[in-house]
């Protein structure tokens, strides 16, 4: 059996693997490069977890002053955007449902319900806000979301938790913008322009394997976009836009079978594979075996000799590689078609994980309590929360209260922003020291503010929704990470630059919240002012009458005839009557 | 209006309502009983319709399978239960699990003020079982709950073992947009209210409970089960729950609806609906069903689970599948198929219901009156009040006729001109007033050192006819002898008094402040210190609060069709008392709290009046 290891930093176990070296040397080194990835992951709940990744790679300048015309790889639309808007890094994800952490574990890329954006301006641009207010237009149009509704009301400048991914260093986060839209619904309409922007389209690699019907009947659905540069070695001597394309997507396994546990690529995307994307330099499907050492929890088919090793999440991770640039993996029927059978599950505790939730009775006031988990047993470490609340949600920051085992944690920094009403939202960061194998509990109370009666949106009873909370921290790690970025990694264990060996960075969204404001009934109006209306007119004008005038009973006027005596009697000189 | 600033018409329209005031006021009675009377007549009322865009059109199939294997489940929980001698937590922890749900456990412990001998229970302890089915690709922002009590006893087995089938059923549907929570609780009411101050961290009533672990958003709809045979004959619908609250009449056609749909006998208040409604015995029947309505919400407590439900601003209902010796027998396959109907339908919500009428009374399950029909007969009974009010004012405002011997002395005339009268009235009137409302807060202390149950009834018992001898007795020893001004004054306070009191109550409601208005009114309008001692005394004692309430009791167990002999409602009467003093502590039910401090204490200032010289 052939194999093919580039110049990697993964550890390859396969006895029988012959190196081949021929393929990056030799070729003059293209300044735009194209690799595509599949990770399968049968998680601890049973279900299973496919992340695609596709990695664009491109050493140009989109910021020099003659413009950048000639595409190869890299998307054209996305290329006039960074450099019409002056971008430094980007991130876009489209996520339907929620990320079960107890039952999941980790992804590997976190996403919130919604969409969520966030930017990152080179420091020449000037108007930063009408700069992103133009950029989320664009990018409205271009994944066909309704990131317009991206305004300064769901906008905020988080001062810590979002920091540039890329290389640069920049601190002064009044370049940064970020925004979410928690109620944004993501289906077809999202997922085909996001697929046009790779290169081979849906045609041929991996993104065969993305057909809308099955990628919307799962568990969780999500799809991203990042842009940042990159260092393009170790000594960051020329750096390149790096595109990333990510979507995952949890398949549900209860679902379609009862019974049979029993998964293969073709029920998973009723597609199979037959190649690789030509313009691919690279091309792999992995499979993480870890917990199945010995083949007891499930087996795979076709099964591979190829292992790979990757340090992911703070774990060592072992997983079976199947390199689609090789034609021997497609085997005889010149198709790819994997097949999982499982044999048994269990539960899982992720190390830190968070919870929200809207505590409370009443249209009036409430309380927002947030849970954050630290599960390791003896190391506490320190996470940045980070809450954006809208301001039709009156935050009394004076209740904020920090507990953790029943004991007052003060958080070590505090940024708040007050909200603006109709201006922009509250927001709130916090860094927080978790004790080990503890709850801390964030609560905070806030009253509900009555909107003007155009501000309801046309379903004002469904509920107003409150974005996602993030959670962003360093975890120890179990194993010593891998600090070198540049070094060539699977593309799945790469995407958060790591910094240290001993600890690894994460971030866990909160559920979004959904939280009813006080609404009137919108028949009413036309009452209330018929009402008003008779009240006013009639109640007030006779109350105000009969209070303010003094009546007296007056001498009823002489009749006609009476006057008309009157008159004669007046010229006949005589007294009236 | 123009009749009023016209002061020769006024005078004529004020002396109009002086002199016919006795008799407007017999004839606004009889209108306000008969209009009450008359709203269970079918050609008046208007039947139900589904008001809920996203739960009337579309169309939904139902195809739940597997109840028998729901009722083998049932009997498998029943033996675990009789096993265990409680709630199986682990059993039904087990097979939730199984069934694909997140399953998480809740503990909590009340310590009841005083033992409940209807339910034989002083420390109560328990653990609730929830699995919750997460929807696809939803981001954990609705949920719908789905309850089934775990009854001690051979009660409700049925109703578990059909949640957990519709739990596996429902797993393995793929059209789920709201979580749905399945959760069997123990201990019914106190375990529901254990539950939901769980998942909206509240603490009204001081109960202790471990934190929930999982959460579904917020709780959109409830349905709770009860079941307690293989087959039934029908499925009765309680709607009433906490302090009278109803959940949104959509819910009620909806159940309604998919009765008719799949062909599912149903009752309300266990009485089938009627097509005579033109014969005496047809009327007489939607009378019967609307006046147990009207009993059940005047309670003010939860007649099922669901009651509690309410105060979150949840729709909830409970389901009651009622087995009596009818041919027609309708399987667990069938409710199933009914609940599987209704979840879809209230899955497809898009915001919470709240198009239809959230006050109304239901003469049958196709027919109901609004809010805007049934005010009018509490209407005509306060106006009484006000008219009363307005007699007294006038006689208060207006000089005595000097016909006694014209030396009407100008001391008097000083004391009855409107300006001044307050001041030597303020002492007469506060000092009533005052004690009045201490007996009432002494009525509603909890007197909990006692520690049977009895003895609590009876101490409030004694205090409260205590409370009869104290008020005319002491007044007179801080006021001096009553004048006859100072019994208007407090009459005029007292009226007005007791029509806010009742317009309140009828508006949060109805039925309570009906029920009130029509035994205080009469005694609000007749009584003065001249009508004959004995028989006054007597009457107002028959009209007062407590009395009601022994009256009210007799009443239910005819509706119900199960008189009792005077005894047992005797016995009855008094678990009513102390169900009604628990009901406020566990749950905080307000109605007895309201007749404690704010009812009878309006009626002791009548028997003041009564009693003045």
């Amino acid at each position: 059996m052939k194999v093919h290891i580039s110049a990697t930093g993964i550890h390859m176990e396969a006895d029988t693997s012959t190196p081949e070296t021929a393929v990056p040397s030799s070729v003059p080194q293209p300044k735009d490069d194209f690799q595509e990835e599949l990770v399968i992951r049968p998680l601890h709940s049973g279900d299973i977890y496919a992340s695609f990744q596709f990695r664009t790679l491109w050493e140009t300048d989109f910021m020099r002053g003659n413009k950048v015309s000639h595409y190869r790889l890299f998307p054209k639309s996305l290329g006039q955007v960074i450099s019409k808007f002056s971008v430094r890094e980007l991130h876009i994800s489209f996520t339907q449902g929620y990320w079960r952490t107890m039952q999941w574990g980790q992804p590997f890329l976190p996403s919130p319900p919604g969409a969520e954006l966030w930017v990152w301006f080179q420091d020449s641009v000037t108007d930063v806000d009408g700069t992103w207010k133009e950029l989320t237009n664009v990018l409205s149009g271009i994944f066909c979301a309704s990131l317009n509704f991206i305004d300064s009301t769901n906008t905020v400048q988080p001062s810590a938790s979002f920091k540039p991914l890329g290389i640069g260093n920049v601190t002064d986060h009044s370049f940064l913008r970020y925004a979410t839209l928690p109620r944004e619904i993501v289906c077809t309409e999202n997922l085909t322009p996001w697929k046009k922007l790779l290169p081979c389209g849906s045609k041929a690699g991996l993104a065969v394997l993305l057909k809308s019907e099955k990628l919307f009947h799962s568990s969780f659905h999500s799809q991203a976009v990042h842009i940042r540069p990159v260092c393009q070695d170790w000594q960051c001597k020329t750096t390149s836009w790096e595109l990333r394309q990510t979507l995952n997507v949890v398949f549900d396994l209860h679902t379609p079978g009862q019974g049979k546990r029993e998964w293969s690529l073709f029920k998973m995307f009723s597609r199979t594979l037959t190649e690789a994307c030509p313009l691919a330099s690279s091309s792999k499907i992995y499979i993480d075996i870890t917990d199945n050492p010995q083949g007891e929890q499930f087996e795979v088919s076709p099964a591979t000799p190829l292992l790979s090793q990757a340090m992911v999440l703070g774990d060592r991770r072992t997983f079976s590689v199947y390199d689609l640039t090789q034609q021997i993996t497609f085997g005889t029927v010149r198709s790819l078609n994997l097949l999982i059978r499982w044999k048994s599950r269990d539960m899982l505790r992720p190390l830190l994980h968070g919870e929200r939730y809207v505590a409370g009775y009443g249209l009036q006031t409430g309380e927002i309590h947030t849970l954050m988990y630290n599960n390791h047993p003896y190391r506490s470490f320190p996470v940045l929360l980070l809450d954006s609340v809208p301001w039709y949600l009156r935050l009394y920051i004076h209740t904020l209260t920090v507990a953790s085992k029943g004991k007052d944690n003060k958080p070590s920094y505090i940024h708040y922003q007050p909200s603006k009403d109709r201006v922009r939202p509250h927001l709130l960061e916090m860094l927080v020291q978790l004790p080990p194998n503890s709850v801390t509990e964030v609560t905070v109370q806030f009253e509900r503010a009555l909107l003007k009666w155009t501000e309801y949106t046309p379903d004002p009873n469904h509920g107003f929704y409150v974005g996602s909370s993030v959670i962003s921290s360093l975890v120890p790690s179990i194993v010593a990470m891998d600090t070198n970025s540049t070094r060539e990694q699977p593309l799945f264990s790469s995407f958060f630059p790591c910094k240290e060996e001993s600890s690894y960075f994460v971030r866990v969204y909160t559920e979004p919240l959904l939280v009813n404001l006080p609404t009137p009934d919108f028949s009413m109006p036309y009452n209330v002012i018929c009402l008003t209306c008779t009240v006013v007119a009639v109640g007030y004008g006779s109350l105000y009458n009969l209070l303010t005038r003094s009546f007296q009973i007056d001498e009823p006027s002489p009749g006609l005839a009476k006057r008309i005596a009157n008159i004669i009697r007046k010229m006949r000189g005589v007294p009236p009557l | 209006m123009g009749l009023l600033s016209d002061p020769n018409r006024r005078r004529a329209l004020i002396s109009l309502l002086t002199r016919l005031n006795a008799p407007i006021c017999v004839v606004c009675y009889m209108a306000g009983v008969a209009w009450f009377m008359g709203l269970a007549f079918e050609p008046f009322t208007l039947r139900t319709y589904m008001s809920e865009n996203a739960m009337g059109s579309t169309m939904v199939e139902e195809r739940f399978p597997a109840g028998e294997r729901a009722l083998a489940t049932g009997r498998e929980f029943s033996a675990h239960k009789k096993k265990v001698g409680g709630m199986p937590v682990d059993w039904l922890v087990k097979t939730m699990q199984a069934r694909g749900l997140e399953v998480f456990t809740q503990r909590f412990s009340r310590t009841l003020p005083f033992p409940d001998e209807n339910k034989e229970r002083y420390l109560v302890k328990g653990t609730n079982v929830y699995g919750i089915l997460r929807a696809p690709r939803a981001p954990r922002t609705e949920a719908l709950v789905l309850s089934a009590p775990c009854t001690p006893g051979d009660n409700n087995n049925q109703a578990v073992g059909l949640l957990l089938g519709l739990a596996q059923y429902f797993r393995n549907q793929v059209y789920w947009a709201k979580d749905i929570i399945f959760l069997v609780n123990e201990h019914d009411l106190i375990g529901m209210q254990a539950w939901l101050e769980g998942y909206h961290h509240t603490n009204t009533t001081g109960m202790d409970w471990s934190p929930l672990q999982g959460r579904g958003g917020s709780i959109q709809a409830a349905l709770s089960l009860e079941l307690s045979s293989d087959v039934i004959t029908s499925l009765d619908l309680v709607l009433e729950g906490l302090n009278g609250q109803l959940p949104n009449l959509d819910l009620a056609n909806l159940f309604y609806a998919f009765c008719q749909k799949i062909g599912v006998l149903c009752t309300i208040q266990g009485k089938l609906q009627r097509n005579d409604w033109d014969s005496v015995s047809g009327y007489s029947h939607s009378v019967q069903t609307m006046m147990l309505m009207v009993m059940k919400q005047a309670s003010g407590r939860p007649w099922g689970d669901h009651g509690l439900f309410l105060r979150y601003h949840i729709e909830a209902a409970t389901i009651k599948g009622i087995n009596s010796f009818r041919q027609y027998k309708s399987d667990t396959t069938t409710i199933g198929r009914l609940l599987e109907g209704m979840y879809r339908k209230l899955n497809n919500l898009l915001e919470r219901l709240h198009q239809s009428y959230f006050f109304y009374l239901m003469p049958s399950l196709s027919h109901f009156v609004s809010i805007g029909y049934y005010m009018p007969a509490f209407g005509l009974l306060a106006v009484i009040l006000l008219l009363r009010a307005l007699d007294l004012w006038v006689q208060l405002a207006t000089p005595p006729p000097r016909t006694e011997d014209g030396v009407a002395d100008t001391d008097t005339l000083i004391k009855s001109a409107p300006s001044q009268m307050s001041s030597p009235g303020v002492l007469s009137v506060l000092t009533p007033l005052v004690i009045s409302h201490l007996t009432g807060v002494e009525v509603a202390v909890e007197h909990f050192p006692v520690s049977e149950t009895e003895a609590v009834v009876l101490t409030a018992i004694a205090i409260y006819t205590a409370g009869l001898a104290l008020p005319h007795n002491t007044h007179r020893l801080l006021s001096g002898e009553g004048t006859e001004q100072g019994w208007k004054v407090l009459k005029l306070v007292a009226v007005l008094y007791l029509a806010v009191l009742l317009g309140c109550t009828a508006l949060i409601n109805f039925s309570l402040g009906f029920i009130l208005a029509l035994t205080l009114v009469p005694v609000a309008a007749f009584v003065t210190p001249h009508v004959p001692k004995i028989l006054s005394a007597f009457i107002l004692v028959i009209l007062s609060p407590a009395c009601t309430l022994l009256f009210s009791v007799f009443f239910f167990q005819e509706l119900q069709e199960m008189p009792v002999s005077f005894i047992d409602g005797w016995m009855l009467f008094l678990s009513v008392i102390s169900q009604g003093i628990l009901d406020h502590s566990l749950y905080g039910s307000l109605v007895y709290p309201l007749i404690a401090l704010l009812v009878y204490p309006c009626w002791l200032l009548f028997w003041n009046i009564l009693f003045w010289k």
